[in-house]
This record gives C-alpha cells, sequence and structure tokens, in this order.
C-alpha cells in the first residue's frame, strides 16, 4: 500500500496524542483556516510561577496533516514555558514528523497558530500583555478573522457575517448577520466572545443576531 | 494486508478479463492500421474490426455507425463537441453556451476555455438534490445560443436530469444539446432514436473497459467543427491514429454490462444508504433519493473531515473519495456540493462510494463497520462535535 505521507505523520494521525479538551484551561485557542475549512481547538495548563506548560491537549475538525501536526505541536509543547513554546515553527513541527507535503502547510500552520493563540490568551487572562493599546474596532476585526463561519469556509469578518463592531468605553457590541438559533450561531458566538473578552480593557460582549434572517 | 474495497468506480474501473481476451488479437496479431479498402490486407482487415467494434457500440443507442465519433476518453469527446460546435457555429449564430455549475470538469473548462475567445456562458444552478431548474433553462436560451451542455448524471452525487424535456427545449428554442453520459451510458437506457439530443459523451474506462477510448456521438446533420488536425480519420472529426484494440475493447465491455447487473448495483446502492443513514448518526445524503444512478452513493458526515475518512477507509483497504478541498489538488471544495447548497461544511465531510462489477452485496457490511468505527473516532477529536454522537 502507497500512503501520501510518511509513517510519522501516519502514525501521529491513527494515534494522536493529547487528544480532548482541558476542563478550566488556563489558555484556549480556537482557530480556522478560510481556505480549507479546518479547525483547530488547542487548550493549555500552565503553571504560573515559571509560566510552563504543565498540560496541552488539542482538537480537530481537519485533514490528516492537520491532526498530525495538532498532535506533534502538543507534545513540543509540553514541559515548556510559554516564551520557549511560542518560537515552535511550523518548520519545527514538519521537521518532528519527517516533513509534510507543502500544499498541506496552511492546513498544518493552523495548529501552530492555535498553540500560539492559546498563549496570548493565557498572556491576556494572566495580566502578561506588556504594551497596553486600548481596544479599536480594527483589533476586534483582526481577531474575529481568526473565527471561521464552517457554512462558507470563510472567516466572519471577510464572510460578510460580521455586519458592524462597536467599541464604547468597554463594551464591544458586534452584530451577526445570523438568526440566534441556527446550528452554528451557538458555537460562533462562544467563539467570538473568548476571542475578545480576554482583552485588557474590554468589560463586556454583546453580540446581536439578525432576527429577520430567521 | 486487508482484501481491497474498491469503491471509487466513478473515477475508474478495473478492466473485465473478458475485455482484455478481446482485444489481445489486436494486440499481438492484427495490429496495423486501419487503412483503406485499397491497403494491405492486415490494413483491410483492421478497418473491418474497427468499423464491426462501432457498428456495435452503435446499436447500444439506436444510432447509425456513422453518428459514432471514437475519441481518447470523455474529456476528448466533450471537448469535441463543445469546441467543435463553437467552431462551426459562433461566428454563423452567435456567441452563447449554456451548462450548468455541476458538470464535470471536462466540460466546465472546455466552456470556460471558449469564454477566454469571446464566448459568453451562463452556468445554471440546479436545486439541493442536484435537479437542474428547467424554467431557468428557458429563460437562458437566447437567439445567440448554440449550445446547451448538459450531464445525464452527476459525477459525484449521481443525479440523474431529464434529458428529454431538456432536449425538447432546446431545440424549440433552436439550441443544440450537448450530453456528457460519461456515467450513465449502459447504466441507464439510453435510446437515442427517441431522445432529442444532438451530441452525447462517452467513456470505456467507467464500465471496466479499457482507458484511452471513448466516443462521442454526433447526430446526422449537425455542425461540429474539426479541431485535432491531422489525417482524415473518423469521418474526418477527429484526426489520429485509431484506436483498434480499444474500440474492440470498449464495444465488448458495452455489451457485458446487463441490466441484471444495474439492479444488482442499485440494491448494494440501496442497502449501503440505508445503513449508513441508520446506523451513523448527522448524516446528510447528497443527491437526489430516487433519481439517482444506480452505482452511486454521496454521504456527508457532519463534524469531520473526508481526507480523514478517506486516509482511515485506505489503511482498512477501503477506497472512496471525498469532496473536501482537502482531498483535491486544487484544495478547492467540491463545486458540486457547493452548487446544490453552497455549504462548505456539507463538502468538507461528503464522502462517494461508486460502485462497479466486482463490488458484493458483503463489502456493505465491511464498509459500514468500517464507516461506524472511524467516524466515531473523528469525532472524538473534533471540536465541532456535539456529546455522545457517534
Amino acid at each position: 500500500m502507497k500512503f501520501p505521507y510518511g509513517d510519522k505523520v501516519l502514525e501521529h494521525f491513527k494515534n494522536p496524542k493529547n487528544v480532548g479538551k482541558i476542563e478550566d484551561p488556563d489558555g484556549k485557542a480556537i482557530v480556522g483556516s478560510p481556505a480549507c475549512g479546518d479547525m483547530v481547538a488547542v487548550y493549555l495548563k500552565v503553571e504560573e510561577k515559571e509560566h510552563r506548560i504543565t498540560d496541552i491537549k488539542f482538537e480537530s475538525y481537519g485533514c490528516a496533516s492537520n491532526i498530525a501536526t495538532g498532535s506533534i505541536i502538543t507534545e513540543l509543547a509540553k514541559g515548556k514555558t510559554i516564551d520557549e513554546a511560542k518560537q515552535i515553527s511550523w518548520k519545527d513541527a514538519s521537521d518532528a514528523l519527517g516533513g509534510l507535503p507543502k500544499i498541506k502547510a496552511h492546513c498544518s500552520v493552523l495548529a501552530v497558530e492555535g498553540l500560539r493563540e492559546a498563549i496570548t490568551n493565557y498572556e491576556e487572562k494572566h495580566g502578561l500583555v506588556k504594551e497596553k493599546k486600548p481596544t479599536t474596532v480594527d483589533e476586534v476585526k483582526r481577531r474575529l478573522k481568526n473565527v471561521m463561519n464552517p457554512l462558507t469556509g470563510l472567516d466572519v469578518v471577510r464572510g460578510n457575517l460580521i455586519t458592524e463592531v462597536k467599541v464604547e468605553e468597554g463594551t464591544v457590541s458586534i452584530w451577526v448577520d445570523l438568526p440566534e438559533n441556527h446550528i452554528f450561531a451557538a458555537n460562533i458566538q462562544e467563539e467570538i466572545k473568548e476571542r475578545i473578552e480576554t482583552l485588557w480593557d474590554v468589560k463586556k460582549v454583546e453580540l446581536h443576531f439578525n432576527p429577520s434572517t430567521a | 494486508m486487508p482484501e481491497i474495497v474498491y469503491m471509487d468506480n466513478a473515477a475508474s474501473t478495473r478492466l473485465d478479463e473478458r475485455v482484455l481476451e478481446a482485444m489481445r488479437p489486436y494486440l499481438f496479431d492484427s495490429y496495423a492500421v486501419a487503412t483503406s479498402e485499397f491497403g494491405h490486407s492486415m490494413g483491410i482487415e483492421a478497418k473491418e474490426t474497427l468499423e464491426k467494434a462501432r457498428s456495435s457500440l452503435a446499436s447500444t443507442l439506436g444510432i447509425s455507425p456513422e453518428e459514432l465519433v471514437l475519441t481518447s476518453g470523455d474529456t476528448e469527446s466533450s471537448n469535441l463537441a463543445i469546441k467543435g460546435v463553437a467552431l462551426s457555429l459562433g461566428e454563423k449564430k452567435g456567441k452563447h453556451i449554456v451548462t450548468s455549475k455541476i458538470e464535470d470538469f471536462p466540460v466546465l473548462n472546455s466552456v470556460k476555455a471558449m469564454e477566454r475567445y469571446g464566448y459568453k456562458a451562463t452556468y445554471l444552478p440546479v436545486d439541493s438534490a442536484g435537479i437542474l431548474d428547467i424554467g431557468e433553462l428557458e429563460r437562458s436560451i437566447t437567439k445567440e445560443t448554440i449550445l446547451v451542455s448538459i450531464q445525464h448524471s452527476n459525477q459525484e452525487i449521481g443525479t440523474v436530469q431529464d434529458i428529454s424535456a431538456i432536449g425538447k427545449l432546446c431545440h424549440e428554442k433552436g439550441a443544440l444539446l450537448h450530453v456528457d453520459a460519461t456515467h450513465t451510458y449502459r447504466r441507464l437506457d439510453i435510446d437515442l432514436a427517441k431522445l432529442p439530443v444532438d451530441l452525447m459523451t462517452f467513456s470505456a474506462h467507467t464500465i471496466h473497459g479499457p482507458k484511452g477510448i471513448g466516443g462521442l456521438f454526433v447526430r446526422k446533420g449537425t455542425p461540429l467543427g474539426k479541431w485535432m488536425d491531422g489525417g482524415f480519420q473518423e469521418f474526418n472529426l477527429r484526426a489520429g491514429l485509431e484506436n483498434i484494440p480499444g474500440a474492440v475493447g470498449f464495444a465488448k465491455a458495452a455489451e457485458l454490462v446487463t441490466n441484471e447487473e444495474n439492479e444488482r448495483l442499485a440494491s448494494i446502492r440501496d442497502k449501503l444508504i440505508s445503513r449508513l443513514l441508520k446506523e451513523v448518526s448527522e448524516t446528510t445524503l447528497n443527491g437526489h433519493r430516487t433519481k439517482r444512478i444506480p452505482q452511486n452513493v454521496n454521504i456527508t458526515f457532519h463534524y469531520v473531515e473526508g481526507e480523514s475518512i478517506t486516509l482511515h477507509l485506505d489503511m482498512r483497504g477501503i477506497e472512496v473519495s471525498t469532496g473536501s478541498a482537502c482531498f483535491s489538488r486544487s484544495l478547492e471544495a467540491s463545486h458540486v456540493i457547493m452548487g446544490i447548497g453552497g455549504n462548505h461544511e456539507r463538502a468538507h465531510g461528503s464522502i462517494r462510494y461508486s460502485l462497479g462489477r466486482f463490488n458484493r452485496m458483503e463489502e456493505v457490511d465491511v464498509v459500514v463497520d468500517a464507516m461506524k468505527e472511524v467516524i466515531s473516532r473523528l469525532r472524538e477529536i473534533s471540536p465541532l462535535r456535539k456529546e455522545e454522537k457517534t
């Protein structure tokens, strides 16, 4: 039999390490790739003195290279400090897997982004962000570009799912062009909130669904 | 090593041994070029063999042998139909071609190619089961329209179009109709003596015939330009050395498909569909429930990705295909699944099982068991999974 991946990739694909959720994570991120529709979630437990990653888990809605990279990245990050873990690159993951097809780079780079976003999430929650800039509409939109609409495979900003964003005195208001009872509404709401709530000057995130699309 | 369960017959099929036996003499004993009646004896014999194969194929379609141009396969046939009609009528009548959004690439990309030469194209929508909207078709045909190209059945979801009604409408409005019958030839009844169709594409490799041979039906009197230049072969419509072993194999392959076989495939199809929908949760059948070719099953397994599914199945010796972007060379989600709903998530987890002569009913058990296990494993690691869903 001739498989499209090397043995190491196949091994991590067949038996991925560190799969699942962590209850009450210290850091968490869900990232999606608009290009192919894959998604990765990364959960962290971090020891607070040295900021060392003591536990890490991932979930994948993706292809084989996405799953394998998620698995290897958790192995590489476990036991490292967050500053060390931030340095892990796609190349490191690919090398550890014995090489990944170039065409699959964007599905597998997603896991690396997921790890970095989860670390950022931890830093924000623990007041470790050094530069405190006031939150702007542009910053909110930048963060929302990582929230994918699984229906279209586009992120919610470029896919025009977000129709308006306002930032006023610590409250971020976001208008979403979906009915509240839509099958992915809860997912998207949760993801949006998680990405924005951690910003240091944000007190409240309000989502407004569009009843006329129901 | 597990025994292989091959369910990717829409992509290509295993050659039937009887086809190979029919071809063998024309590879080793009678290998000459088909010549005119004044050529050498081996050439005359080759010509007779070629014409016998052509007649045999023509008789399965209710056409005369002069109406069947042999080509290298469905890609070439559809190219010849679309570009040939454009060459012949483009300057005289108009430069508008109508097709559907879910056609296979030979048709879709031939039409796109003509757009680069100043032609206008209309890509008609289909409904959620893949059925063409006849009203839309009627509105799309103008005085400038030279050709409508609509597939008989879809390559991914197996939906069958009402070719008779489509042809009638095209002729009322003065347009020619080309039909891609790559996946319906010998699987569904096609009587071209009755069907209002001007051009039809066929291929041998989907019915256990050899690769590299196909045909284009060209109804007598249909204006068609020649674009493969060279000699005067194939009624001066397609230059190039005739593929005589291929033609013999194609005719044999066509002869070997029986109604009983098609009924048997339909019963495997129905069993596979009903068991998968019943025994795996959160699934959607893609395509039409009844207007469907006997050899096609296409199902979306929600919350999981198709390339991961196919790789897991491959490790268990089961060969299928998916409409997921991750699987395609272009990294684009299936235009067919997008065309029937515009839904990326549905393409992401879609699996096509396409059946052929060598599939057996017992394989349904193997496939259903494997699907249950694979889908449950992948859902365990999916962030989208709902609780307790397998």
